[in-house]
């Protein structure tokens, strides 16, 4: 690291994350305005026009790579047309002492004059919460799904290599060509067609007056330095600035700077889930690497620091502020970008380069919050690339996580896509699988599976609550057999699935008709070729997932009850209903009984893994093939992010001895402490789940530092992967940090500032998350002895 | 790294008993999966239980046949004394220290572990069929291909039960899995030889060299260990010398220059594995309610670790540190 990337990244981890709501100003002023007088399309693309030539820009001392979304690093803005958080959010947000973002009073008070009032009523928020029935309010509120686009934009953005080829002015020209073949005679959505082209067109436009603005920025700049370096660097800036994104990138620089200017446009336009990410950047920039380097113009230092701007970039823009439920479940600053180290070419070759190496090696020097790299192991995969990640993970920030790109391709192949599009494609936000610069796979919202089955349990009642939520599958003391319970189950998922679709349906419409984003629309194929959007079926693949949360959790409630109740009749199912009801108080003995004397999902023991596979295949019953509007369909995905902690708080007591409120299982992970036959185990029961019929799956393991320190041991760790990867695994990370660190930073918060820990599908500081989240990472099971 | 197929719970993989074709019986204490230091590549341990040597610093005591083979952690007991219910002999009562066990009567039937749901007695013993065994060992084959490892069959001493061994060896052989032996060389030449028909490695561990020393600190003559490692290298089986250094039994320069001569002056030329003393072994001496001299012991230094290391290359061996 050298001096700059140092200060730059000193200066990254001292700002502190606040609101901004000039963004919220101007989008209300040219509502205001012009709300009425356009198509829609058009109209969110003036809108956007409006920002990107208002809004306050800056460039840092020292900084090379430029732009913010903010007017300032860790300036967050907010999206009111989405939803607008009212003044006691706003203060909320300012006070509370996890994920906090700084808000200033004055601020508030010109959000209760002028942004408030008009959104009133008009945010799509408040439109989607207008229409839904009470069934899914209930369902809602009683903590069985998450709805991820009551606040955010559908999201899952990841960008191909084409923006390193084209720049704005080549896809004005294809939208001119795409408009001057529009066929008003047969065509009868010709119209609308054309309203999405214009629309992209004025992004376009956006994009390069953003970009120009810069330049000119720079240049003022210039006039003033006094260093004559900074000076020519500030020049530089400019010429970088002009050319791109109005034209193709010609080397690194530039290269970075046409990615950064397209992140930042996208996550202006709206906020979609996990922002953005340039998926394989390593595949992107390697050309120009090369290039470079063989012409004398570029060294491995400059590439460096060119990378390291870029990365420093992206942590000064933490994720948009949430209110509600949806902070709950995912109370953090990252924002996702989920950089693709290794994987495919699309040719199917390897697609590790120097620059792969290159990128470890600033991830791990900075390690920063944000951007979190994954690497991406294929046969093809060279052991040093993948030695050199595990000497990474071996420092225990979390990252990178690493996943299997030749089972990530079989997902992409058995859902349709080409196998070009699955090589270029990967993982983005936490674990999800999608067709890089291709696809929008929207995440619809977690699905609290436990919280399913103890409906099941409970004719159909939340216990917590007693209100009715489900449909009557009858008082399990009648049930006879396992069978009958696991039918009440079924019944009850298959209800709420389809009520989760039915909403997700028309929430989804709603987008495409009232928010569309046509500057994603113009960097993902196929959408200018269609002339739609990207929220209304513009994209070549168009993917709904489900997240389905807690499978260990359900399988070891199942597992107890079929040991306990139907097996060697050891309790009643009486007794286990009341027992659960009263948190198993009075029950200690029992509950030792069910948590020790139970087959536990994790352990290699087909009789707990079988009831996994079954679970599994009615998730994958229940919502793979459903449609969504957009002509495709909805699949499965398991993925828990931090969801499994709120989904825990609010369920019971279950059977496999977790008391009410605590944790449940991650991802596909067992449950905490569930495990007890060491990694190999665990990973021989994940094994037998069917992973390339979902769109991702998540597998958290702790080490503890003391297991790794070796060469042997790091080799070990590379076996441990390629078995798992060898056996259709999707995805594993670790967490190697010991118990006692974790208890010391818990003390003294202040020393461990930058212990990063792997939360769910990211990383996160220890001390940024809230007691249960700690408590829970200290309860993972340690693989040691 | 903790996996423990011993012990009666239902949480680890039951050995399901199946059509075992004349397949013998054995005794063993637990198997450990994803075990990174006992041979080459991911290996799954055998801990076997008995060991005719005492080695007072011994690091798996529970492998020891004369102990009492249920351990007990009071920390873990809960107190519903299902346990004591649970005992056919009356061997259990309750006191102010948790349950109490009274030697005289307790048959080492494993019943009370089996009872208790809290986790705090369990099994140190179990009987188990080669057959079954190895079906428990093959499942982490796919490890064992993608790393080059194996099963290793360690204690205890597993060439204390010859049979039972030979038998689990050879059906690990027809699945062609790599196996290793973790022994003290203390047996019958002649067992030792039919061992290494069905043995890819031996972990050979050597103590010290002089006799009188030897028998003081482990109970036997080493006659015949000496004569077994020199006879299993002429025979070219595959062997690593393990020495584990002890401060104050064998890290002098001297105990050092006599396992380097004897050694270097094997049939043919093995590598050796220098095992530092360490104190993991504590916790489980207090859980068997036993006194441990080695409590007291101070593991050896790096620079003690290091001299040994040289005064052994000297000798031209090939020294590595840890397993």
């Amino acid at each position: 690291m050298n001096e700059r990337i140092q200060r730059l990244r000193q200066e990254s981890l001292n700002a502190v994350p606040r609101i901004s709501i000039e963004r919220a100003r101007l989008v209300t002023e040219f509502y205001r305005e012009n709300a009425g007088k356009h198509s829609t399309p058009v109209l969110r693309a003036l809108a956007f026009m409006h920002l990107n030539r208002h809004k306050t820009i800056t460039i840092g001392r020292d900084e090379l790579v430029v732009g913010e979304r903010g007017p300032a690093p860790k300036a967050v803005p907010t999206f009111p047309e989405l939803t607008c958080h009212s003044a006691e959010d706003l203060r909320i947000l300012d006070s509370r002492p996890m994920t906090r973002y700084r808000v200033d009073e004055e601020d508030v008070r010109t959000y209760e004059r002028e942004v408030i009032p008009y959104w009133q009523g008009r945010s799509m928020r408040d439109r989607i919460f207008g229409r839904i029935p009470a069934a899914w309010k209930r369902a809602y509120e009683s903590g069985l799904f998450t709805e991820f686009m009551e606040q955010r934009a559908p999201g899952h953005t990841a960008l191909d290599g084409t923006i390193y080829r084209k720049g704005m002015l080549d896809f004005k020209q294809e939208i001119a060509e795409r408009l001057a073949d529009l066929d008003y005679l047969n065509d009868p959505a010709a119209a609308d067609r054309a309203e999405q082209l214009k629309a992209m067109d004025i992004a376009c436009d956006a994009a390069i007056l953003f970009a120009e603005r810069h330049a000119d920025l720079a240049e003022r700049m210039a006039a003033d330095e006094t260093s004559a370096a900074r000076t020519a660097e500030l020049h530089r800036i400019a010429a970088v600035c002009r050319r791109v994104p109005a034209r193709a990138p010609r080397d690194l620089w530039e290269a970075l700077q046409m990615y950064w200017f397209a992140h930042l446009c996208i996550i202006t336009e709206l906020n979609g889930w996990d922002a953005m990410t340039p998926g394989h950047l390593d595949q992107h920039l390697q050309p120009f690497y090369e290039k470079g380097i063989a012409d004398g113009a570029l060294t491995r230092d400059q590439a460096k620091e060119l990378i390291s701007c870029f990365w420093i970039k992206v942590n000064n823009h933490p994720a948009p502020p949430k209110v509600g439920v949806t902070a709950k479940e995912s109370g953090t600053y990252n924002d996702f970008t989920n950089i693709n180290l290794g994987g495919l070419t699309r040719e199917g070759a390897n697609g590790v380069s120097d620059v792969s190496y290159l990128i470890l090696e600033v991830a791990d020097e900075l390690h920063l919050l944000q951007p979190q790299p994954s690497v991406h192991i294929s046969l093809q995969t060279p052991d040093r690339f993948l030695k050199a990640a595990g000497r990474v993970i071996r420092k225990g920030y979390g990252y990178p996580s690493v996943f299997n790109t030749d089972e990530t391709v079989m997902e992409m192949l058995r859902v349709g896509k080409s196998i070009e599009d699955a090589r270029e494609g990967g993982c983005s936000g936490c674990i999800e699988t999608g067709a890089f610069g291709k696809e929008a796979y929207v995440l619809t919202g977690y699905l609290n599976v436990p919280k399913v089955f103890e409906l099941a349990l409970n004719d159909g009642r939340d216990p917590l609550t007693g209100r009715p939520v489900g449909p009557e599958t009858g008082d399990p003391r009648t049930f006879a057999s396992f069978d009958e319970l696991y039918a009440a189950f079924e019944t009850q998922l298959e209800w709420v699935v389809d009520l989760k679709i039915r909403v997700n349906n028309q929430i989804e419409r709603m987008y495409a008709l009232n928010s569309p984003a046509p500057f994603l629309s113009v960097v993902i194929h196929d959408c200018i070729a269609k002339g739609r959007d990207y929220y209304d079926g513009g994209p070549r693949y168009n993917t709904n997932y489900i997240q389905c949360c807690g499978i260990g959790t359900v399988t070891d409630s199942l597992s107890a009850i079929n040991t306990h109740v139907y097996q060697n009749r050891s309790v009643s199912m009486e007794r286990l209903l009341k027992t659960l009801s009263d948190n198993f108080e009075g029950e200690e003995t029992l509950r030792r009984a069910l948590l020790n004397k139970t087959p536990f999902f994790g352990n290699d023991d087909d009789r707990a893994d079988a009831i996994m596979q079954r679970v599994y295949a009615s998730l994958f019953a229940a919502i793979d093939g459903q449609p969504n509007t957009k002509g495709s369909t909805y699949h499965l995905n398991m993925l828990s992010t931090t969801c499994h902690v709120y989904f825990g708080r609010m369920l019971g007591a279950t059977p496999n001895g977790r008391l009410a409120g605590a944790p449940e299982s991650d991802g596909t992970s067992p449950s905490h402490g569930a495990d007890r036959n060491g990694p190999t185990a665990v990973i021989q029961s994940l094994a037998k789940m069917d992973q390339i019929k979902s769109g991702g799956t998540l597998l958290n393991m702790r080490f503890l530092p003391g297991m790794l320190q070796s060469e042997k041991d790091l080799e070990q760790l590379t076996h441990l992967i390629r078995t798992y990867f060898r056996m259709n695994g999707h995805h594993i990370q670790f967490n190697v940090v010991d118990t006692d660190t974790l208890r010391r930073a818990q003390a003294a918060p202040a020393e461990y500032r930058d212990l990063l820990v792997r939360v769910a599908g990211y990383s996160d500081y220890f001390v940024d998350l809230d007691r249960y989240h700690q408590e829970e990472i200290i309860s993972r099971t340690a693989q040691s002895k | 790294m903790t996996s423990r197929l011993a012990g009666g719970s239902l949480k680890t993989n039951a050995l399901v008993p199946a059509a075992n074709n004349g397949s013998l019986p054995g005794t063993i204490f637990s198997i450990i999966r994803f075990s990174t230091h006992d041979g080459p590549g991911i290996r799954t341990t055998v801990f076997m239980k008995g060991c005719p040597l005492a080695c007072w610093w011994c690091h798996n005591p529970e492998n020891w046949q004369h102990l009492p083979s249920e351990l007990y952690r009071v920390e873990r007991c809960i107190g519903c004394g299902r346990c004591i219910a649970g005992c056919p002999s009356g061997a259990l009562s309750a006191g102010p220290q948790g349950i109490s066990t009274d030697p005289g009567r307790c048959g080492h039937c494993g019943r009370c572990a089996d009872a208790c749901p809290a986790e705090a007695r369990e099994r140190t013993s179990r009987r188990v069929d080669a057959a079954d065994l190895v079906r428990s060992i093959s499942r982490d084959a796919p490890f064992y291909d993608q790393s080059g490892g194996g099963v290793t069959f360690s204690g205890g001493e597993p060439l204390a039960q010859p049979d039972f061994l030979l038998d689990a060896l050879q059906r690990c052989g027809e699945l062609e899995i790599h196996r290793v032996v973790d022994t003290s060389g203390y047996a019958e030449s002649g067992t030792v030889l039919a061992v290494a028909r069905h043995t890819d490695l031996f972990l050979y561990d050597l103590k010290l060299i002089d006799p009188q020393q030897h028998s003081i600190h482990t109970g036997v003559d080493n006659a015949r260990i000496l004569s077994n490692l020199r006879m299993l290298s002429e025979s070219g089986a595959a062997i690593v010398v393990r020495i584990p250094l002890i401060p104050g039994v064998n890290d002098d320069a001297e105990s050092i220059t006599r396992a380097g001569e004897f050694i270097a002056g094997l049939p043919r030329s093995h590598a050796v594995d220098l095992l530092p003393f360490h104190r993991a072994a504590d916790a489980k001496y207090a859980k068997l309610g036993l006194g441990y001299r080695g409590g007291s012991l101070a593991p050896p230094s790096p620079g003690c670790v290091a001299e040994a290391a040289r005064r052994l290359s000297d000798f031209g061996l090939i020294v590595g540190i840890g397993g």
